[in-house]
This record gives C-alpha cells, sequence and structure tokens, in this order.
C-alpha cells in the first residue's frame, strides 16, 4: 500500500463520519489556535514595552538618588545624601561622552488663559538638555534655554495637547497664561509624542527648573529635598561607551558626595537594566501562556486518541478482513495511525488559520497588540502532528494486534 | 468440462499430525488432534463435521489465520507453520483467497473498491491503479455483477454479495480458495448460484475448499474429509456427479432440514 492509497484511504474512512471527524479535531484546532494566538499576545505586550522603552529616549543612564544610609528618625534633611542640583552642571563639563544632563522637578499648577481653565497640570521644571535627553521635538517656538535657569524667568513650553485645549489652533507663541496665578509667557510648543514610558508628554508644560523652585508648591519631597534632584538623566553618545561613561559618573558623584563607591548615596541605571526587568516579567507571562496553549494541545490530543479507540472497536471486523486478506500488522498500523495523523494535520491547519484570525482580530477589537510570530505558525502545527502520532500511536497497536479470527467474528 | 489441472496432481496442501492446543495447563482444549492430510491441485475439497469437531480450527490452520501448536502444516511446498504474523499475512495474500459465510464486504466501500482491497496489499507483482480496477471489473464481470460495480454491500442482495466476496477472493490468482460456509447465510436459489460459480471455478482448474455442515453441498464436492474430535475420521471420494440446479436446490433443501447433525 503506497502513501497515496493510505491517504485516500484514511480520508475517505474520516470523510465517512464527518461530524465526528470535526468534533476530534476541533479539540486540535483549539490547541493550536490558542499556541499561536498566546505567543501572538505576548509577543506583542512585548513589542509594546520595547517601543515604550525606547521611546523614553536612546542611550539614556538613570542616575537616582538613594538615601539607604540614613537611619530612621533622622529625616531627610539630616541626611548627607543625594543628588543635588548642582551635580547637574559638573556631569556635563566633566564627564566625557555626556550628549546631556538633564533634571526634573516637578508641581501641579491650575492653568487659567481667559475663560479656559485646565486643573492640575504637572509642570516639569528642567533643564536645556530635557530635549535631547528624553528625545522630544519643539514644533515652534524654543525650549528653555541656560539663560532663561539662571535668571529665573517666568516663561513656559507647552505640551502639544494642552496647546491645543489652550489656544486651539492658533499659535501659542508669545501668548500668556497663568499658573496659579503667575503670569508665564510661552516661548514655544513642542511637536506631539504620545505616551511613552508611562508618561504622556503632551499633556505637560514645561518651565526653567529654578522657577519651579522659586514659584510652584513643589513635591513634599522637593520641598524638604531643597535643591536636592531625585533623578538625574544623562544622555550618553552614540559613539560612547555606556559602561565607561557610567563609571566616569559613578567616580565623580562619589568623590563630590564624599562616599566610597562601595556604598554610593546614588544608583545607576542604563535603559538595559530596565528592558531586563521588563524581559523578565513577560517571559513569565510567556511561559505561563505557553503552558495553558499546550495542555489545550494534549487534550485535544487526548479526544483523538478516544475517538481512534472507539474507530478500532467499531471497525474490528474490518480489520480482521482486511488482515484475512493479507494486511500485515504493519498494515493495519499505519491506517490507524494515518487517520489519527490527518485528523491532527487537518486540524491543526484549521488551527493555523483560526489562530491567525483571531489574533489579528484580538488585535484590533483590544487594546493589546499582537504580533503574529512565524515561528508560532510551525510550532503548533508541528506539535499537532507530533501529538497525532502519538495519541495515535495506541490505538493503531491495538488494532494491529487484533487476532484476525477473533476479529472476523467480532459482531 | 474436463479438469485439466488434476493430472499433475501438484500437492497443495500438506498438513503432518497437526495439532491445535488452545488455553494453558487446566483448561486446555485440544481442537485439532493430529490430522495428517494431503490436498492436490485442483481438487474440490469439503471439510465436515459437527460442532465442536474442530472443523473450523482446522480451516483457521489451514488458511494461515492461526499457528499449529505441533506438527507441520506445508503450503505448495512452504513450510508456513512458525511462520510470523507479518509471513501469514504475506502467505494469505499472495496465495490464498477466502469466501466467508457473512461476506465481509467493507461497508463503506463499492462492491469494484471491496474487489481491489487484496490487490492494495500485494508486495509482489505490484500493478497500477488502473490495471487493478481492470482486473477487478474483469472479476466482477465473471461472477456476473458487471452492472452492480459500483453499489454498495447494502444495495445489494445476500447472494450478490457473496459473489462479490468471490470475486475478490480471486483477483490475486490464489493456488487455493476457501469458503466457510459459503451458503450459510443465503436462500435456495442464492445458495444454488452460488454453488454454481465455485463448480464453475473448479472446472477451470481452481483448487477449492469449503467447509460445511450440510451434507448434501458437500455431496456437490469430489472429496469429503469428515472431521471428529479434532480428528480426521473418513476421506472419502466423491463420484463425480453432474451438478444442476435441481440437484442442488434439493441438496440445499435436505440440508435445511438438519444436514449431518
Amino acid at each position: 500500500m503506497n502513501l497515496g492509497e493510505m491517504i485516500k484511504s484514511a480520508t475517505k474512512s474520516l470523510a465517512s463520519n464527518k461530524l465526528r471527524s470535526v468534533l476530534t479535531m476541533l479539540g486540535v484546532i483549539i490547541g493550536v489556535a490558542a499556541v499561536i494566538m498566546m505567543i501572538s499576545i505576548s509577543a506583542g505586550t512585548e513589542a509594546t514595552i520595547a517601543d515604550r522603552i525606547n521611546a523614553l529616549g536612546s542611550n539614556l543612564l538613570f542616575i537616582n538618588a538613594s538615601f539607604s544610609r540614613a537611619g530612621p528618625g533622622e529625616g531627610p534633611l539630616n541626611q548627607k545624601g543625594g543628588l543635588v542640583y548642582d551635580d547637574v552642571a559638573a556631569i556635563r563639563n566633566q564627564i566625557s561622552g555626556v550628549a546631556g544632563v538633564s533634571v526634573e522637578q516637578q508641581a501641579s499648577v491650575t492653568i487659567k488663559v481667559g475663560d479656559t481653565t485646565l486643573e492640575d497640570v504637572t509642570v516639569v521644571g528642567t533643564t536645556p538638555d530635557y530635549t535631547t535627553v528624553r528625545n522630544v521635538q519643539v514644533a515652534s517656538g524654543r525650549f528653555v534655554s541656560e539663560q532663561d535657569n539662571e535668571r529665573v524667568q517666568k516663561v513656559v513650553v507647552l505640551g502639544s495637547t494642552v496647546a491645543t485645549e489652550l489656544f486651539g489652533n492658533a499659535d501659542p507663541v508669545g501668548q500668556t497664561i497663568y499658573a496659579n496665578n503667575t503670569q508665564l509667557v510661552v516661548i514655544g510648543v513642542l511637536a506631539p509624542k504620545g505616551l511613552a514610558g508611562g508618561t504622556n508628554f503632551d499633556n505637560l508644560i514645561y518651565t526653567p527648573i529654578n522657577l519651579v523652585f522659586k514659584k510652584f508648591s513643589p513635591s513634599m519631597f522637593a520641598r524638604f529635598m531643597g535643591d536636592r534632584v531625585r533623578t538625574i538623566f544623562v544622555s550618553v553618545d552614540k559613539d560612547a561607551d555606556m559602561d565607561s561613561v557610567s563609571q566616569q559618573i559613578s567616580i565623580l558623584l562619589a568623590n563630590r558626595h564624599n562616599v566610597t563607591l562601595d556604598s554610593p548615596d546614588f544608583s545607576i541605571s542604563t535603559q538595559e537594566d530596565i528592558i531586563q526587568t521588563q524581559e523578565s516579567t513577560t517571559e513569565t507571562f510567556r511561559t505561563l501562556l505557553a503552558w495553558v496553549a499546550g495542555v489545550s494541545l494534549i487534550v485535544g490530543g487526548i479526544g483523538i486518541m478516544n475517538i481512534m479507540l472507539v474507530s478500532v472497536t467499531e471497525r474490528t471486523r474490518e480489520i480482521g478482513l482486511r488482515q484475512a486478506i493479507g494486511a500485515t500488522p504493519g498494515d493495519i498500523q499505519v491506517q490507524f495511525l494515518s487517520e489519527a495523523l490527518i485528523l491532527s494535520l487537518i486540524g491543526g491547519l484549521i488551527g493555523v488559520l483560526a489562530g491567525v484570525g483571531g489574533s489579528q482580530l484580538f488585535g484590533q477589537l483590544s487594546d493589546m497588540r499582537t504580533v503574529i510570530m512565524p515561528y508560532s505558525i510551525g510550532l503548533s502545527f508541528t506539535s499537532a502532528a507530533i501529538i497525532g502520532i502519538f495519541f495515535g500511536f495506541i490505538p493503531a497497536q491495538k488494532a494491529a494486534q487484533l487476532d484476525p479470527i477473533v476479529a472476523l467474528r467480532h459482531e | 468440462m474436463e479438469n485439466v489441472s488434476l493430472t499433475d496432481k501438484e500437492t497443495i496442501i500438506e498438513t503432518i499430525d497437526l495439532v491445535k492446543i488452545y488455553g494453558s495447563s487446566d483448561a486446555q482444549v485440544t481442537a485439532v488432534n493430529g490430522i495428517s492430510l494431503k490436498i492436490f491441485s485442483g481438487e474440490f475439497v469439503a471439510i465436515m463435521g459437527p460442532s465442536g469437531s474442530g472443523k473450523s480450527t482446522l480451516l483457521n490452520l489451514l488458511a494461515c489465520l492461526d499457528r499449529p501448536s505441533a506438527g507441520k502444516y506445508i503450503l505448495a511446498g512452504e513450510d508456513v507453520s512458525e511462520y510470523s504474523r507479518k509471513e501469514l499475512a504475506l502467505i494469505r495474500n499472495r496465495e490464498l483467497g477466502f469466501v466467508f459465510q457473512s461476506y465481509n464486504l467493507l461497508p463503506r466501500a463499492t462492491a469494484l473498491e471491496n474487489v481491489i482491497l487484496p490487490m492494495i496489499y500485494r508486495r509482489e507483482n505490484q500493478v497500477s491503479m488502473a490495471k487493478r480496477k481492470e482486473i477487478a471489473v474483469n472479476a466482477l464481470e465473471n461472477v456476473g455483477l458487471a452492472n452492480r460495480m459500483h453499489h454498495y454491500p447494502n444495495q445489494l442482495s445476500g447472494g450478490q454479495q457473496q459473489r462479490v466476496a468471490i470475486a475478490r477472493a480471486l483477483v490475486n490468482d490464489p493456488i487455493l480458495v476457501l469458503a466457510d460456509e459459503p451458503t450459510g447465510n443465503l436462500d435456495t436459489k442464492s445458495s444454488v448460484e452460488i454453488l454454481e460459480l465455485l463448480h464453475n471455478l473448479h472446472g477451470r482448474g481452481r483448487t477449492i475448499v469449503i467447509v460445511t455442515h450440510e451434507l448434501d453441498i458437500a455431496h456437490y464436492t469430489e472429496r469429503i474429509l469428515m472431521i471428529r474430535d479434532g480428528k480426521l475420521s473418513s476421506d472419502v471420494k466423491n463420484g463425480k456427479r453432474p451438478i444442476s440446479p435441481t440437484n442442488v436446490q434439493m441438496a440445499v433443501s435436505i440440508g435445511d432440514q438438519g444436514g449431518i447433525q
């Protein structure tokens, strides 16, 4: 019996009981579709996270103040540690390979222009390097300059959404707005950037950092800390080595703060660190999903085995007859194995279509992004085939081992 | 209708002290207890015996469906006593044709597909799909079913189904046709047709062994082997009697009234 005949004969036998064959396949269809969808959802999640991290700005170092050496009850003011505003200038002037250094001090204000009032707008006090470091573009006008900071100029740069909300389509540059009764002149508007790293840059307004220290009711943290800052962002030159820059900064800050490198009062992390943390989270997520999908594939396989066992019992006489006219145990085994395999392959094929279609539909209907990974199609289809052979084996073995005399007498 | 191959007397079946024991230790049943016989090419032989005589077991052994516990079975010069299941399957395919009491056609295959089936399992002399079909069509024409080739078994009468089965038994050109109560499920008219068909095959030189419990059907063979308690109790040459529908009809009706039992 050659391959073509075997496939033909197996297909015929499956076609003779269509409903049962389809129901049997359903398990595999769901399993394969689940594998593809799970992988595409987790791949989509990873892609979203990667995009967010990239949108933070490339080659970024985060220097965070740490106060771990402070004992309880000492209060933040008594601490020696932490980053100070002067550290920003020191890093920019003394470290090579630094493209920009920025620092942020945020406060919440109420903005008024004419009749329009916006409550709880976050004002970001920052330095000129902010545009480089956070990778934002100025659409019109200019960003905060060094001079603005030194002279504590009452100027503001608007995020694109805020600009539209306050001034509609008109150009806001040169207009004045009131932030908590402080009159500010709009000097620029940022190009839309959207959500990046959990921050919507379009909803913010930007002023010189010294203005925030001086005029706006800063956060509790800032009020206690004076000119101390929480985070300094360093953008490293594309050609420079991140590790080397990070090391130079460590040494510089340790000297400035008079601490040793073994117990610093700050910590430096790179984007890579953040990506690694995110990846380990998504990996757990992905592994869990893969297990769930894998289990459903196995359940599908058990369904195939169940039906094949029923089929062997039902067709005992047929098996006996085939044996009598010359089918070897091997022939019988191959016959039932190929039926199981065809069931799982057709199921796999439909499952792939369902999985790809389902992933796309899911991506469109929900907030979650889905990315169909080509390997997931190969993986799930191959798994379906392996499952067909694996779970078809026992029924096929049972059929092949039937005694032709007993099988022929079977009612 | 002179039999051609009777003259050359080639031995098709030879058994030497054939024994078949079922069960183990305490519950042993000796179904066949030392049967030695020879059947020659072109013979038309009936195996008879009451239920439990061991005739079915003997048939299973001769049909290579089972292996003897002791003794030898030589089929066409080949000692098959120790053959594996696979080797026996190949022997059955190559050398034997089967006709069963209950026809055993595949219900979801047409008459033609049923007849093609044995050729699918051929290992030697594989022929093309077209050639197989040609052989099968030919075989169905020979049993008078040319116009029923694409019918399914449930669209055929019992006699027609049995004729399909006979066509199936012949497509691999076996050296021996084994028929197990071939008329057991049939009415008188169909039985006549089947017996005529077997008689014709015999006339053309086929070696046929038929198992029956009806003496009057057995009378239309050349030789009757009587089995009792697992042993060959008699081996009688039967005088040549011309077969005619009336004779067979009579035989069947007598057989229906009790046969040998």
